[in-house]
């Protein structure tokens, strides 16, 4: 799950200084440091049971990095060039992989990834996906009875009920969102957010603020993941929020984890690349990072997970195709919901 | 006036404010240039900055702003005239102390804040449903963004102007009620001309604040066309990272808004503050009834305006679960560092901005100031007003680079989060103080230096008394403001650094609203606290003793 | 009016002052142990000829003596001055006997023998008893007397006075004129005092400094100013 989490004006490096500081660790006492978001690491994220699991057979100590988000992630790494830490960096999605890449910073796994299952089916040579997760509109269905059936119904439908998205300028599910309509539209994609804009309650910065007016009740839909409603069934023991299935298909994030160049023991960095895909790890993510696995976990996923929106047809646009046009569509999506 | 202090003592001054806007300067200025220099693989670079787009933004963003000062203080007026009429009635000093809450609620919170009360669901539609109004009034848009800006600002205004209201010289009402002026007289003659030169000051730092609006303008703008320069600022950094791109929109920024500062300030003459006689001020105005009804109806409205949005804070924050999180060592932790940050940057705040405010008193105070003089009077004047127009996200990055080479930049984060609070309170702590400390000075600088009092004895004897209630309030704002900001903590917020605000955004992330709603309360209360320390009881009902000499 | 060198207190040589397009010209030379009063019109220079003796303004050319010595960079706290102005004399929120202890150590380190002198000055300005009060609860004539007595533990030998007795009534005017009589009598001291009243000539000075648009337009015997009839600014002061 990897949200915007503080798309405030300043959030930039979520540096976290260290359980661990790598220069104190002895020549026999190996550290893998790990750059990767903040909800990764936050009390009730996978960072600790992964790093538990991992230290088991590594012979080594585990030492998280977190910033605030994936873009960040990305950011943080331009900004410490040559001089960072970082041996992998776990948390960008496939939208940042090009941009990753032209960094030159990371290496080729050479990780045999045939195990891995994504919808969309993506593989790369420098990075490993570890989970991912679809767009979706979630409802309530306290509120709304006849949620859309598609993206079509959602753009076309009563524009009195209103959904709450984020901005792709700011967070990673509103350029979800944009991919999305651009997958299903094309070059109408102006068009159908010219009529989306009416169902618009506002766009907000950062999935936070969009799930919070959400809950609130201000609005009966709101751009989030098909996850979403497995937390409120596992902790909250409510199916009131529900994914909408739309028949076109659903846009995926798929997260990766790659390991630098400069990782002090190539060999350790590659064995946590395999880690990640193995059964251990997976087991971990669906409750904690509330995202699919992507490969088979040792037990049977929890009940609500098999109540989830299983998508028909994955959407996923290369990434170089999104670095090259991100810009312009952006323009074009600023253009048609701008008019009044 | 001649020179008001001793010789050694104006040249030690006159350093120490030259040397806190040399720091100032430099660490922003340290900062751009980094930022500028840095050419490493990954940085886009180049292209058009100023595109139609940005222009639309950048129009978008003086509207907004202008309206949302202009709505401010024309609220702000009467609520302050009217508390300023109304000098004694219970529950006053809780009516001032509340007015300081809102800036220290991150813009988050206090959207939804905002949003329980105008929103959708909203008490105001409930109301409105009640009444048989089907179709809901919605808030979303501009006129959104216009509540929830009088909602920071409009308090924030009227507290700044009862200030300069109190300092009225007593005999004035003497004076007023004498001739048997009518409140539009009074207003007209004493009032206005007090609160005329307290405006460009609070315009200008209203301004700025929604300016840099950046959460409030998108979530509660309705759509894209809602957009500030500093979303192009953080869509420049974070997404595209483009710093060059990113500094010269923050140049944009800083140049239209002075542009615009100036104008405020030619455009208004500043007023001379009158010299009180040190009795008792007693007013003679809004004593009959009517008088009173109408102030009453003011304060109840500018309250219900303040408490409804807090309430629903509150409302929100009591359905969690209050005793596991005041227990929870992580929640513990956060309040820990977030006061102890609001702390140290709401005393190094004041600390500067007196030092600077008694330096731009010396430079000036001959008869005709020297050029330096009188660049060092400006420099701290534009220093201590533009400063709000860095954005925080530039001062970051920027330092980033520039500790690099010295190792973990983490290190250095939590000196880095208070110098860069500490600016963006400079703003608020100089409006607070500088009216304070002319006054101060015109009413004791010649007598203490007449009879030879200086330093460390004048500050206890004269200057800590007299100045006592404006730095209590100026240090109450400077923390409240730094205990409410992600910002600057974002950018090096680590799990070694967890404030309040990140903690709050955190659960928020991870599905637990409840808990954060929780979160904010605690944060509420503990500018509460502030806002109390700010405002003391005594001093308060003894609004007249700040007259210091008689 | 020259006396010998020696006898002099306050001397004003060249002294320009400028205000914008204003210029102010002193020069002057005033005996010791005199009462000077400082008259003219509003806006003459009166105070601004005050300031420049205790310091709170420095001119642009000429020099400034006090008993002998050029005082000029000296502040106003090293100057052998004591200032009374027409209000804001005290400190509100410090009581009386703080007030005039302040006159005798900025850092308030009173002894015994410091402790006597303030309540000798609160005696000799008829304040005994008063040493608790607070200004604000003092009447105008009172708090008046509490700068004097300040004044009186200074024993600075010269005294500014400007215009001291202007927020006073009439009754409270004459009780002060002679509290500074007799002091001034006691001390010994030299005192210029701005009044824009002729009775405060006649009761007090010896000698007048009349100002007239910046200059110093007479320097006589209090006797013959009062009588002068030439001149339309004096005749106007004079109220004739």
């Amino acid at each position: 799950m990897r949200k915007a989490i503080i798309p405030l004006l300043g959030p930039f490096f979520a540096a976290v200084a260290a359980l661990a500081t790598p220069f104190s660790a002895s020549a026999e006492n190996k550290v893998l440091t790990v750059y990767t978001y903040e909800s990764f690491t936050s009390e009730w994220g996978p960072g600790a049971k992964v790093a538990e699991a991992f230290e088991k057979t590594c012979g080594c100590k585990m030492s998280y990095v977190s910033v605030a988000d994936g873009v960040e992630l990305l950011t943080r790494l331009k900004l410490e060039g040559a001089s960072s830490k970082a041996d992998i960096v776990l948390g960008l999605d496939t939208n940042l992989v090009s941009e990753a890449k032209a960094t030159g910073f990371f290496a080729p796994h050479g990780v045999d990834t045939s195990a891995v299952k994504v919808p969309g089916g993506f593989t790369d040579d420098t990075f490993v996906p570890y989970d991912y997760g679809h767009f979706a509109v979630i409802y309530d269905t306290q509120v709304m009875k006849e949620p859309p059936k598609s993206l079509k119904e959602l753009v076309e439908g009563d524009p009195n009920q209103k959904i709450v998205i984020e901005d792709p300028r700011t967070s990673t599910p509103g350029l979800g969102l944009l991919l999305w309509v651009k997958s299903v539209y094309g070059d109408d994609a102006p068009a159908a957010w010219a009529k989306l804009k009416d169902r618009v309650l506002t766009v907000t910065p950062g999935w936070s603020e969009a799930y919070g007016l959400f809950t609130k009740g201000e609005a009966p839909m709101v751009l989030s993941y098909t996850t979403s409603p497995a937390y409120h069934m596992v902790a909250e023991n409510t199916d009131r929020y529900r994914a909408a299935s739309f028949s076109e298909g659903h846009y995926i994030q798929i997260e990766v984890a790659g390991m630098t160049k400069a990782a002090k023991d190539p060999a350790l960095a590659k064995d946590f690349l395999s880690f990640v895909t193995g059964p251990e790890f997976q087991s971990i993510i669906p409750t904690t990072n509330w995202m699919m696995p992507v490969a088979a976990t040792k037990e049977p996923l929890p009940e609500a997970f098999s109540k989830l929106v299983t998508p028909e047809k994955t959407f996923l646009m290369s990434s170089d195709e999104v670095a090259a046009s991100r810009k312009a569509w952006i323009d074009e999506w600023l253009a048609a919901m701008s008019k009044n | 006036m001649g020179i008001m202090i001793n010789r050694i003592e104006r040249r030690l001054t006159l350093t120490a404010g030259a040397f806190c806007l040399g720091g100032i300067v430099l660490f922003v200025c340290l900062a751009a240039a980094a930022l500028l220099a840095f050419d490493e693989p990954g940085s886009a670079n180049g292209g058009v900055v100023f595109d139609a787009y940005v222009w639309r933004v950048a129009r978008f963003t003086l509207l907004q702003a202008s309206l949302s000062t202009v709505l401010s203080i024309a609220f702000a007026i009467p609520v302050a005239r009217a508390l300023a009429r109304q000098a004694v009635f219970p529950g006053r000093v809780w009516i001032i102390r509340l007015m300081a809450l809102p800036l220290g609620l991150p813009a988050l919170v206090a959207a939804l804040g905002l949003i329980g009360v105008w929103g959708r669901q909203g008490v105001l539609n409930t109301a409105l449903v009640v009444v048989g109004v089907d179709q809901p009034v919605s808030i979303y848009g501009l006129s959104g963004i216009l509540i929830a800006h009088v909602f920071f600002n409009m308090p924030l205004a009227a507290r700044l102007m009862l200030g300069g209201l109190e300092r009225i010289p007593g005999e004035y009402w003497l004076v007023g009620a004498n001739l048997g002026m009518r409140p539009v007289s009074i207003f007209r003659f004493i009032e206005w001309p007090a609160i005329r030169g307290l405006l460009p000051g609070i315009a200008g730092l209203i301004f700025m604040l929604c300016a840099t609006s950046f959460t409030l303008v998108l979530t509660l703008g309705g759509g894209p066309a809602a957009s500030t320069i500093e979303v192009a600022i953080y869509q420049a950094l974070r997404f595209d990272f483009d710093p060059p791109r990113a500094i010269a929109l923050a140049l944009l920024q800083i140049s239209v808004t002075a542009a615009l500062l100036i104008a405020i300030r030619l455009l208004t003459p500043a007023a001379d503050d009158g010299h009180g006689g040190g009795r008792k001020v007693r007013r003679f105005d809004g004593r009959n009834g009517s008088g009173r009804v109408g102030d009453g109806l003011v304060i109840v409205l500018a309250v219900l305006f303040l408490v409804l949005p807090l309430g629903s804070v509150v409302s929100s924050g009591l359905r969690a679960d209050l005793v596991r999180l005041a227990s929870d060592p992580m929640v513990q932790r956060a309040l820990l560092t977030s006061v102890v940050i609001a702390l140290a940057s709401g005393l190094l705040c004041v600390l500067a901005a007196a030092l600077m405010i008694r330096a731009r008193q010396a430079a000036l105070s001959s008869r005709r100031p020297t050029a330096a003089g009188r660049g060092l009077a400006a420099g701290i004047a534009a220093s201590a007003s533009l400063v709000l127009l860095v954005p925080p996200v530039v001062l970051g990055a920027g330092w980033f680079l520039l500790l690099r080479p010295l190792g973990d930049v983490a290190r250095f984060a939590p000196l880095l989060v208070i110098l860069i609070n500490m600016l963006m309170a400079l703003p608020f702590v100089y409006r607070v103080l500088e009216p304070a400390m002319a006054t101060h000075t015109a009413r004791t600088a010649k007598l203490a230096v007449s009879l030879g009092l200086g330093g460390w004895y004048r500050w206890r004897l004269i200057d800590w008394p007299g100045l006592r209630r404006p730095l209590l309030m100026a240090l109450s704002f400077a923390c409240a403001l730094s205990l409410g900001d992600l910002g600057a903590v974002a950018l090096f917020g680590s799990q070694d650094m967890v404030t309040l605000p990140w903690l709050l955004y955190s659960r928020m992330a991870g599905y637990r609203s409840t808990d954060a709603a929780g979160l904010a309360l605690f944060l509420g209360l503990v500018c509460l606290v502030l806002t109390i320390a700010g405002t003391p009881q005594a001093a308060a009902d003894d609004a007249r003793s700040k007259d210091v000499t008689a | 009016m020259s006396p010998p060198e020696t006898d002099i207190a306050v001397r004003l040589s060249g002294v320009r002052v400028q205000f914008g397009q204003t210029q102010l010209h002193f020069d002057c030379a005033i005996g010791k142990g005199q009462i000077v009063a400082v008259t003219g019109a509003s806006g003459s220079g009166k105070s601004t000829l005050l300031n420049v003796i205790a310091g709170f303004e420095t001119p642009d050319a000429g020099t400034v003596e006090i008993l002998g010595d050029d005082v000029a960079g000296r502040d106003p706290a090293e100057r052998p001055v004591s200032v009374i102005f027409q209000e804001h004399n005290l400190f509100a929120h410090l009581d009386v006997a703080t007030n005039i202890g302040l006159g005798i150590d900025p850092a308030l380190k009173l002894g015994v023998k410091e402790k006597a002198k303030i309540a000798s000055a609160l005696l000799r300005t008829g304040l005994e008893g008063f040493g608790k009060r607070l200004p604000p609860t003092l009447s105008g004539g009172e708090r008046q007397r509490v700068a004097l007595a300040r004044a009186l533990v200074r024993r600075k030998p010269i005294l500014l006075l400007d215009e001291p007795f202007a927020a006073l009534d009439p009754g409270l005017r004459a009780g002060m004129s002679s509290l500074i009589l007799d002091l001034h009598q006691q001390e010994g001291n030299t005192i210029l005092i701005i009044t824009h009243h002729p009775d405060d000539v006649r009761v007090l000075a010896d000698s007048v400094l009349f100002l007239d648009k910046g200059r110093i337009l007479l320097h006589e015997p209090a006797a013959q100013f009062l009588e002068h009839t030439d001149l339309p600014a004096v005749a106007r002061f004079l109220g004739r």
